[in-house]
């Protein structure tokens, strides 16, 4: 059984003909061919999923896409704007954040939301904000640092490069 | 950038609209004759591609070392979840709902499930005793040496499993492409996959083409096991001639890819009482599964780390690879060492305890000078200053200082006890003895036509860096822009066989061969190994003026450093061209209402050669501590008939952001003359030292033996009560 929806994601409109009991990772990856949302788990328990719902962090693989209706999704291929790379993804680069790169997507989404409400977030609060997204390569501690920066940069409107004085 | 768009492509990126789905039907048995294959008569099978063992072109086994694991279960199965049908079909979701209703009948056989138990009659599957290699290490006379010794303690130490936890589950895409199988998939180790795949199909290596797509993790866990998948999707494509992919869930790859070999370790050791060790008597025991796949090579690097990094006289190491009915227990980094290291490292104290010595100075009295041999009799004479690097260690944490602190917030706080731990170890780079030569590993430098190059190897990126370190050494021996440097995608039909991505041998072995490639290029284009830069670029570009000309290919193949030595047969000489040294400290905090145990600090201090990326090497050391601590502390098995039961993230943890400290990393550096720049490799270091030093910890925190990882609070809970019941009676 499909059913049509309309979604919005990354500020681009979509009538798209879903299964009904498709997930909205599933519509993501399968029908809207935007695969840099990962499944990890598919239970809810990684966080390689996550996306941004209205402003929130939500795990796409246990979301029915019905629920997406009428609501603005972003995903990672959405972070970047127009002129360019994220302070995010900036800072993630310069640190050594993303090491495979399968998590990242989900933890940029969740580092995000937090950043867009509270770019002064302090190691704590990232801590809790991304205990639900698992990473095997870092350990987390450049996660940290490169989410620290980009709250920076973005509180204070400077690139991160010049932040940390790199050329 | 890639991975930070979300443009990189992991192979369920791949697009799939004209694909099949792949599944795979499993034994439910740990052991027996498979008597029936049932298909549940309410699907209509015609739909589906059925793959059984009947329709192996070739060889019905996954080569690695040796022709014993089937690729599908012929007639008889030796542990539970091993692969006996292959499905396909155009929806993902009816072929994994299909797969549960094909039903394998098997007559049950005892299976063998306790590796340390000796086998009865009737379980023996692998030669008189079950026993998949057995490697003994001798120097000196041992038992005269422990007669002789003034106080000799023993010691028995056990090891959990560790699942590799890569957030990208394995998988495989398969495609005839004419007269070519195509593969690509998450793999560490191209030319192994097409090594299995030439007797299973019975297929020429220029008929098959293995090419690695993104891969989200490894971390050992796709060394041998991509070979069994990407052998299940070229079966299934075969058969169908349409393009498959085999995608693992989460539950499917927990429960049956490969794990960390399980370990008992026993040690016998005689010292004087100034602390010197006299005798080091080892026992090593690993559970090897099913199969032989990799075990006998894990028990190799085990035994020769078992020592440690201690001069001492007379030394004997027994270690045993045992066969069990469990699913094949394969390569992780650290590949033996962590086993070994946990229990040799945990005796230290508890040696040091019985000497009423500090741990760290045990350590500093037996801790291996320039000229002195380790247990192989390999004489170290590197420059390395050991001693520097536990100093440096301690004083980061400020030992003797913090330890008596603690002592004193102990005494004052009932439910919160601190430990502070120590582990001090080695880890040999590159593979075993003549590993490295039997590989023959070679790498390829091409000129492209802008004047830059292309490094072709088979070396593959899983996140440790490869892709930057190979365009980093390149652009820096050759003079030039990183820009102009280029890393081909590992593709068997266009890089040579630089060996797998395995033994921390990527970075000081195969960049090593990318800089004699571009050594070698640059006598082709008619340059002295002075010229550089624009003289290069330049160069490269008349090369390509010519009309008509052909490519120009640099290339380097491995030679033995003329220092290695290394005897097979006795075990002894020079294990590794060069090892990586390390002292690591945890300190812990234990709550006593729940028995959890907390790292409050971890300080990592490494000799490893140069140092060729800080940012890449302080994130390799930094994600291997985190694994240290989730084996140490977190990650624990419900197993039944050999299986893994618990195989979800929720009942299987690995540690979270919430999870662990700021992990502190410090370096020091002697360059390694046989390694790119100097380097000396360092994946699979941070492995080996955060289990004893957590567990040290938790020793000096509590006062329970520690004996076992991981220190669940269960575990913890039982052994504190224990301890409490000893000193009541």
């Amino acid at each position: 059984m499909k059913q049509i929806l309309e979604l919005r994601v990354n500020g681009d409109r979509h009538e798209v003909g879903v299964p009904t009991h498709f997930t909205l990772l599933e519509t993501l990856r399968y029908v809207l061919g935007l695969t840099g949302s990962k499944q990890g788990c598919d239970k809810g328990d990684c966080g390689a999923c996550t996306v941004i719902v209205d402003g929130e962090a939500v795990l796409s693989c246990i979301m029915p896409v019905q629920e997406a209706e009428g609501r603005e999704v972003r995903t990672v291929e959405g972070i970047a704007g127009r002129r360019g790379a994220h302070p995010l993804q900036k800072a993630f680069d310069l640190t050594g954040a993303a090491q495979c790169g399968f998590c990242t997507p989900g933890i940029l989404c969740s580092a995000l939301a937090l950043l867009e409400v509270n770019p002064q977030a302090d190691r704590d609060e990232i801590a809790r904000a991304l205990s639900g997204n698992l990473c095997r390569c870092t350990g987390y501690t450049k996660i940290f640092e490169a989410v620290l920066l980009a709250g920076q940069a973005m509180s204070s409107g400077r690139e991160p490069a010049e932040i940390i004085g790199e050329p | 950038m890639a991975k930070l768009t979300g443009r990189e492509l992991y192979v369920d990126d791949l697009p799939s609209a004209d694909h099949l789905w792949g599944a795979t039907v499993r034994s439910p048995s740990p052991r027996g004759r498979i008597t029936a294959v049932e298909f549940d008569p309410s699907i209509d099978w015609s739909e589906f591609v059925i793959v059984t063992a009947d329709d192996i072109p070739g060889r019905n086994a996954v080569f690695l070392m040796e022709y014993d694991q089937p690729a599908l279960a012929d007639g008889y199965v030796r542990h539970v979840h091993e692969p006996v049908v292959l499905l396909a079909h155009p929806s993902r979701d009816i072929v994994r709902r299909a797969a549960a209703l094909v039903t394998v009948r098997v007559e049950l056989e005892a299976p063998v499930l306790d590796f340390c138990a000796v086998p009865e009659a009737g379980g023996i599957q692998h030669g008189t005793d079950n026993v998949l290699k057995h490697i003994l290490i001798e120097k000196g006379d041992i038992e005269a040496a422990l007669a002789a010794a003034p106080i000799v303690v023993e010691g028995e130490y056990f090891t959990g499993s560790q699942e590799h936890v890569y957030l990208e589950t394995q998988g495989m895409r398969a495609h005839v492409d004419g007269d070519v199988l195509v593969i690509q998939g998450s793999m560490q180790c191209p030319y192994y996959v097409v090594k299995a795949l030439v007797p299973l199909l019975d297929r020429d290596e220029a008929g098959i083409r293995v090419i690695q797509t993104a891969t989200g993790g490894g971390f050992g866990g796709k060394e041998e096991y991509p070979s069994m998948i990407a052998a299940h999707a070229a079966l299934l494509s075969l058969k169908s001639g349409r393009p498959v992919k085999l995608i693992y869930d989460r539950w499917e790859d927990l429960a049956v890819t490969t794990k960390r070999h399980p370990s008992r370790v026993r040690h016998r050791t005689g010292v004087d009482s100034d602390g010197r060790l006299l005798a080091q008597d080892i026992e090593i025991v690993l559970d090897g599964g099913a199969y032989v796949t990799l075990s006998p090579v894990v028990l190799s690097r085990a035994v020769i780390h078992a020592g440690g990094p201690y001069a001492c006289d007379a030394v004997r190491i027994d270690g045993r690879a045992m066969l069990t009915n469990s699913a094949p227990f394969g390569a992780f980094r650290g590949f033996g060492a962590p086993q070994a290291f946990f229990g040799l490292e945990r005796h230290m104290d508890v040696v040091a305890a019985r000497l009423a010595m500090d741990p760290a100075a045990f350590r500093r009295v037996n801790l291996i000078r320039d000229g002195q041999q380790t247990g192989t009799s390999q004489t170290i004479s590197d420059g390395a200053d050991r001693l520097e690097v536990l100093d440096t260690a301690l004083a980061a944490c400020r030992w003797g200082t913090r330890r008596e602190q603690i002592r004193r917030h102990n005494e004052s706080h009932p439910l919160a006890k601190r430990g502070l731990g120590l582990a001090v170890f080695h880890h040999g780079a590159g593979f075993t003895g003549n590993g490295e030569v039997m590989l023959q590993s070679v790498v390829h430098v091409a000129a492209t036509p802008r004047g830059g190059v292309e490094v072709r190897a088979a070396s593959v990126e899983m996140g440790q860096g490869t892709t930057t370190i190979f365009t980093q050494l390149a652009a820096e021996r050759l003079g030039l822009d990183p820009d102009t440097v280029e890393v081909a995608q590992p593709d068997t039909h266009r890089v040579p066989d630089s060996g797998p991505s395995v033994a921390s041998r990527t970075a000081m072995v195969v960049g090593y061969l990318v800089e004699q490639a571009c050594d070698d290029l640059r006598r082709r284009l008619g340059l002295t190994d002075a010229a550089r830069g624009d003289a290069v670029a330049e160069a490269i570009r008349t090369w390509y003026a010519a009309p008509g000309q052909e490519e120009l290919v640099g290339e380097a193949t491995y030679l033995q450093p003329s220092h290695v030595e290394w005897d097979e047969e006795t075990y002894r000489g020079d294990a590794y061209g060069a090892f990586a040294w390390a002292a690591y400290v945890a300190e812990v905090e234990v709550d006593l209402k729940t028995y959890s145990t907390r790292v409050t600090d971890f300080v990592a201090v490494q000799e490893i050669g140069r140092v060729l990326n800080q940012t890449l090497a302080t994130g390799q050391i930094q994600g291997g501590v985190a694994q240290g601590i989730g084996w140490a502390l977190l990650e624990d098995f419900s197993w039944r008939d050999g299986a893994m039961q618990n195989c979800q993230l929720t009942n299987y943890i690995i540690p979270t952001s919430d999870d662990l400290p700021p992990i502190r990393v410090e370096f020091l550096e002697t360059p390694y003359s046989h390694g790119a720049q100097g380097a000396k490799g360092i994946g699979e270091l941070p492995m080996d030292g955060p289990g004893p030093a957590i567990a040290n910890a938790v020793a000096h925190a509590l006062g329970v033996p520690a004996v076992a990882i991981p220190l669940t609070p269960e575990r913890l809970m039982a052994e504190h009560d224990g301890l409490a019941a000893r000193e009541a009676s």
